[in-house]
């Protein structure tokens, strides 16, 4: 089959075609949080850095940071890191070989989901 | 590299709308990916329309009475029809699974059928697995051992063979690597789950003595620990497999060693 034409083969469809599955959602969703948690860590450093050179700096910063934007983004951002906390600690207990099996790993999907939304409320409820 | 697009060539486009079989009342509707190296058109989604009442149940079924009815030109790989061999292994409805053993009634609506994810396609539902391949062969699936061979055969406890039960049953249909996101942007240096899968198969048979050197061979930021633990290869499995727990167990056997 020397003959074959190799070079113009196309590439199958891949992430467009395939079924979003629980576990893959869950896992995508981890890497996001841990990335987007970078603007809320870069708020609060902007912040500080706005205490430590004057004051009406911070009167400028504080007031974003604490403006109804600044709150969203607070919002959502304990949101992540509560959600990345689980699924970090999902990621503890699949590195010992357990819970690998699917109805375990989509039942401790759903307890991330679940449980970042219950300890975003918690904690939204201890601050206010 | 992660790459989210398909390259220019790899686009979709519509196809053909086949014609509906006449006086049938129970048909079902199939899309299905078509390419041909024997022109320079773009792949193009083909529209096929089968009377159930006059078809088997399966997915391959439905495939074999297009061949034979509407289009000889459809091309796919099928042989055993009872989920063995794994030559039609292929994403149906958004999964990866093999044509013999998913059923037609498994899907709503119109059943959309492409190649395996993020392949090389030699035409249609064929992908080229050349590389598939020289993975697992790369991860030398064959017992290896420094002493000499017994009289008569190598020989197991029960519990032993046990262990190599969910890991020899693999039939290399290639399901699980390509549902994986990790093997579709790192593909070209990640193993992927199915040869891992074997790897692990080989390092824990109680006969095999080059455990080491199979562990050695995995030492590697991309050949093992592109595995995120995204869990598509176990989720999508024909035979119900857990490439996912092999490879875990892989990594954690990599930490045993050093500590």
């Amino acid at each position: 089959m020397a003959d074959v034409n190799r070079g113009n083969r196309p590439l199958s469809p891949h992430l467009t075609i395939y079924r979003p599955q629980l576990t893959s959602m869950t896992s995508i969703l981890t890497r996001i949080t841990g990335n987007a948690m970078l603007i809320a860590a870069l708020m609060i450093v902007w912040w500080f850095l706005a205490a430590a050179t004057s004051e009406e700096y911070f009167n400028t910063a504080n007031a974003f940071v604490t403006s109804w934007f600044g709150d969203l983004v607070m919002l959502f951002s304990v949101l992540g890191l509560w959600y990345h906390t689980l699924a970090g600690i999902r990621h503890l207990i699949w590195d010992n070989g357990i819970g690998l099996d699917i109805p375990t790993a989509e039942k401790m999907g759903w307890a991330c989901l679940g449980g970042s939304v219950l300890l975003t409320l918690i904690t939204v409820a201890a601050l206010a | 590299m992660v790459q989210l697009t398909l390259p220019k060539n790899s686009r979709m486009t519509t196809g053909k709308t086949w014609p509906r079989p006449e006086g049938a009342t129970n048909v079902k509707e199939f899309h299905i990916y078509r390419w041909s190296p024997d022109d320079d058109k773009n792949p193009a989604i083909d529209t096929y329309f089968v009377d159930m009442d006059t078809c088997g149940p399966m997915i391959l079924d439905a495939l074999i009475k297009i061949k034979n009815e509407i289009d000889p030109t459809l091309t796919f790989r099928r042989s055993c029809r009872e989920g063995i061999c794994g030559s039609c292994a292929m994403n149906i409805d958004g999964i990866n699974t093999l044509a013999c053993t998913y059923g037609v009634a498994e899907v709503k609506g119109a059943v959309k059928i492409y190649p395996l994810p993020h392949m090389p396609v030699v035409k249609d539902l064929i992908p080229d697995l050349t590389h598939f391949y020289a993975q697992h062969a790369s991860i030398q699936p064959w017992l290896e051992t420094e002493t000499p061979a017994p009289a008569k055969e190598w020989k197991q406890s029960i519990e032993d063979r046990e262990k190599l039960d969910g890991l020899y049953e693999c039939i290399m249909c290639a399901c699980c690597s390509t549902s994986c996101p990790s093997y579709w942007w790192n593909g070209d240096r990640y193993l992927g789950p199915a040869a891992l899968l074997h790897a692990y198969r080989w390092i824990i048979d109680s006969r095999d003595e080059a455990t080491g050197e199979r562990l050695d061979e995995l030492e590697d930021p991309f050949k093992l620990y592109r595995c995120h633990t995204i869990m598509n290869c176990a989720k999508t499995c024909p035979k119900g497999l857990n490439p996912a727990a092999a490879i875990a167990k892989i990594k954690k056997l990599m930490v045993e060693r050093t500590i």
